[in-house]
């Protein structure tokens, strides 16, 4: 891991001094906020980004949850008419439509405007230039772009939910994975297209981003910062930025037949002229799987600093962490079709799809246990970064080891589509990464914002957000075990218990987003200092050389790596 | 709301008391797989289980190690942090472990596949389904060609078609005219998608096949024991995706060949006749004595 230039922590207050002296004009509002090239900025701006769409992805899940409280449909069809101004008949059918988009949006918003954009745009924007010793990315005017291309895309993605979808409803009903013909035929309104482009303009977005992240990272690390000394996120931003760059074209690829497929005539998809739905899903899936290591991976780099700064220990096996994720990251790229054993693969072809799945467990256990030996024998304080880390861990293994489970294809093909693959997403994803954003969150706020957050309010954040999600997702395996579908507005009545809980559990997490916003308006009100580094000796890494927050520029003379 | 929880948890344990051996559907605060009824399922449910026994405790063993670590390792039990961020004896083990579990769990894992997937030489019956916006057609190919659309059944509908009973007949699962096919015998099902991608599925028997338009798919199932089984559509398929179930009525073979005999001339004679004929069975009463 990176040792660091004596000088460094010097360099960082000369600079300060310096940028009050000399630092002239500061930039004006506009400037540095809508024209921005500083990597710290755009990071900012990513993560208010990411907290607003997260909001409202939240926001759809909690509608969600109260219409399954209950067997029967409850509030969707008044939403219709509220809404649509749909009445009667219409309502419910209005309504039926509204709850597919609900769980389409729900999935769009949190991966491609919440997640990517909170560990990508965000931490890895404002960290990976600072802890690899650059003064900023390769391409900041890019970077600005890669920004100002995600707002229009969750604009049109939201416009979609308004637009005409199948005859009789609004907006795209057909799930995240948009297969047709269901977004093609099924669905002829211009919903489809609106969410189409909306894909290829996030999709975009994120191309530029990887390739100023490989940029950076290949060629602007501080002297003396060898690949095998650089820090483990910045080795998870690296894959992660191959990854999108390998299967995001994919995907463009796949929507861009769906586009011209309904709109000039083609029939990649189109049984009735000789198309096949199938490809569709291969394109689809030979993005989509590596997507979820895109969601998750620098999350694990973000949880190795967080263990190592807080038990006072380096990363245990550093090496090991490094090319687990290396292999995570190839090995995610050859297991695509686990998604689709339900839809008639050959015997054989199930058979390797099945093996290659499992084969991903290995660096997977080879990480959670390199975590849990970095504590081994550390001296371990529990501040709020480090709880949820740990809680990261222990969810994250569940998830795992259902996922180990869906694997095998001979099992999948009693759980494939029920709620027990809801909740096993849910257990990597929504208890996965987003633990991992909010460890992050709360590692990197002092260093971001110069301010301390208060214990008190990050603890309770963090206990109440545990029981709240493990409340919505444990009972989820349950019902997916008895054997209910995904993607139900209703269910038959013998469900009804577990959906309650399930609920219930999520207007608890809902709760804990509320203490989330409480704790950063504190943090602002309070602004308790919080000093260049207050984690102490563990956080080694080259961010808590600076001041908090850093200057506007940092590393203006290069930080030299023993 | 408390009420009805704790109603349906009274159901749930009257049912347990009832003995009734198998659930041809789902049952209140279920925390398993459906019975089974097949002998695939069979095999999924003992797999499944097997499953567990590595998982649970690799789960646990996690746990324990945080526990440990949490309580022996923080700060005021351990001042001084080791400085130790290498052992390779320790790195192999926990990379040959885990290698050696995904053996053990992959090589049952085959033979189950091969099992589901492999379909036996000797079928006694094909039996075409459709998945359509937002219901199932059936196609009877033999000497007696039949065909019929299955759709979900209405409550406004329940008497007209004999299906008062809630309970052998619930909410959201029973349909109009059910898929009737003869116990023991090794059913081959060809299934194909009309308009969109929907899936045939049925989890007592351990199936489940995307209904693809243009495409032809083919499972099958052996049913070991009578009576009324109900699935689901499991494929996104629409705004009525969740309201066009699947139900499978198991009847013996004689039971089947005169409700076959009948039900070309007049499907719904036949099925009320069949009705009469198996209703008064145990197996559909198990579940309606739980109420």
């Amino acid at each position: 891991m990176a040792s660091n230039h004596d000088h460094a922590h010097d360099h960082a207050h000369g600079h300060d001094d310096h940028a009050a002296h000399d630092h002239h004009h500061a930039p004006s509002f506009f400037t540095r906020w809508f024209l921005s090239t500083n990597h710290k900025d755009i990071g900012t701006l990513y993560l208010i980004f990411a907290i607003i769409a997260g909001v409202i992805g939240g926001a759809l899940s909690v509608v969600m949850r109260m219409e399954l409280q209950e067997p029967g449909i409850q509030i969707f069809h008044g939403l219709a008419s509220m809404v649509y101004g749909f009445e009667g008949d219409a309502a419910i059918d209005g309504g039926k439509q509204m709850y597919n988009v609900f769980t389409t949006a729900h999935a769009l918003i949190m991966i491609f405007f919440m997640v990517m954009p909170a560990l990508i745009g965000g931490f890895a924007n404002w960290m990976i230039p600072i802890m690899i010793g650059a003064p900023d990315m390769a391409f900041p005017r890019m970077n600005n772009i890669s920004f100002w291309l995600i707002v229009p895309a969750f604009l049109l993605l939201i416009l979609s939910m308004f637009a005409q979808g199948p005859a009789g409803g609004y907006g795209v009903g057909g799930g995240w994975t948009m297969y047709p013909p269901l977004a093609t035929s099924g669905t002829p309104g211009p919903a489809v297209d609106l969410a189409i482009l909306a894909l290829h303009v996030a999709g975009a977005s994120s191309i530029l981003g990887a390739i100023n992240f490989i940029t950076t990272i290949m060629n602007m690390r501080a002297p003396g910062m060898t690949l095998h000394k650089m820090p483990l996120f910045a080795w998870s931003v690296l894959i992660t930025a191959f990854l999108l760059l390998l299967s995001l074209p994919v995907l463009a690829g796949g929507i861009t037949m769906l586009l011209t497929d309904r709109n000039f005539g083609t029939s990649f998809f189109a049984p009735e002229n000789g198309g096949d739905p199938i490809l569709f899903q291969h394109l689809f899936w030979f993005f989509g799987h590596p997507e979820v290591y895109i969601l998750i991976l620098p999350g694990f780099g973000i949880i190795s600093h967080i263990i190592s700064t807080f038990s006072r220990k380096p990363v245990f096996g550093y090496l090991g962490m490094a090319y687990a994720m290396v292999a995570i990251g190839a090995v995610g790229f050859i297991v695509w079709a686990h998604h689709m054993y339900t839809v008639g693969l050959s015997l054989n072809t199930q058979r390797y799809f099945l093996f290659a799945t499992m084969v991903i467990a290995v660096p997977t256990g080879i990480k959670i246990f390199s975590w849990i030996a970095t504590m081994w024998g550390g001296s371990i304080s529990f501040r709020t970064p480090m709880i949820w880390a740990i809680g990261f861990i222990f969810l994250f293994t569940v998830g795992g080891v259902t996922g180990v489970q869906l694997a095998n294809a001979g099992l999948d093909r009693a759980m494939h589509d029920t709620y027990y693959v809801v909740a096993h997403f849910h257990y990597v994803l929504s208890l996965g990464a987003v633990f991992a954003i909010f460890a992050a969150w709360y590692y990197w706020f002092p260093k971001m914002t110069g301010y301390m957050y208060s214990e008190t309010l990050g603890n309770l954040h963090f206990f109440v957000m545990f029981i709240g999600v493990n409340m919505v997702f444990f009972p989820q395996h349950f019902l997916g075990l008895a054997g209910m579908p995904r993607r139900y507005i209703d269910y038959p009545d013998a469900f009804a218990g577990w959906n309650y809980v399930s609920s219930l559990g999520s207007y608890i997490s809902a709760v804990g987003v509320l203490i989330f916003f409480v704790c950063i308006i504190e943090a602002f009100m309070k602004k308790r200092v919080a000093g260049d580094n207050p984690w102490g000796v563990g956080a080694d890494t080259l961010e808590w050389q600076l001041s908090s927050p850093p200057p506007t520029h940092q590393w203006e003379q290069l930080p030299r790596i023993k | 709301m408390r009420n009805k929880a704790i109603a349906a948890m009274a159901s749930a344990a009257s049912l347990l008391f009832a003995g009734a051996a198998f659930a041809a559907q789902p049952t209140p605060w279920q925390t398993d797989l459906q019975p089974a009824a097949s002998g695939v399922m069979h095999e999924i449910r003992w797999f499944e289980e097997y499953t567990l026994w590595f998982i649970v405790p690799i789960t646990l063993f996690v746990l324990a190690l945080l526990i440990i670590v949490v309580l022996r390792f923080r700060a005021s039990a351990n001042p001084v942090p080791s400085k130790t961020s290498h052992n390779t004896a320790i790195e192999i083990l926990w990379t040959l472990g885990p290698v050696v579990v995904l053996f053990l769990i992959a090589i049952p894992s085959f033979q189950l596949l091969s099992n589901e997937l492999i379909i036996p030489k000797d079928t006694d019956l094909t039996i075409k389904a459709t998945g359509n916006q937002w219901y199932w057609s059936y196609e009877y190919q033999g000497e007696k060609e039949l065909a019929f659309d299955s759709l979900m059944l209405k409550d406004a509908d329940r008497s007209k078609f004999g299906k008062d009973d809630k309970a052998a007949y619930p909410r959201l699962l029973a349909v109009d005219n059910e898929l009737v096919v003869p116990v023991g015998k090794t059913v081959r099902v060809l299934v194909t998608g009309a308009d969109v991608i929907h899936a045939f599925a049925m989890p007592a028997f351990g199936v489940k096949i995307d209904a693809i338009p243009g495409r032809m798919n083919e499972t099958w199932f052996k049913a070991d024991k009578e009576g009324l089984y109900y699935g689901q559509c499991s494929e996104l398929c629409g705004k009525d995706h969740a309201f066009m179930p699947l139900a499978i009525r198991v009847v013996t073979e004689e039971q089947y060949k005169t409700w076959l005999a009948a039900a070309a001339g007049n499907l719904g004679a036949a099925n009320k006749a069949l009705m009469a004929a198996t209703d008064g069975k145990k197996t559909v009463d198990v579940a309606s004595s739980a109420k």
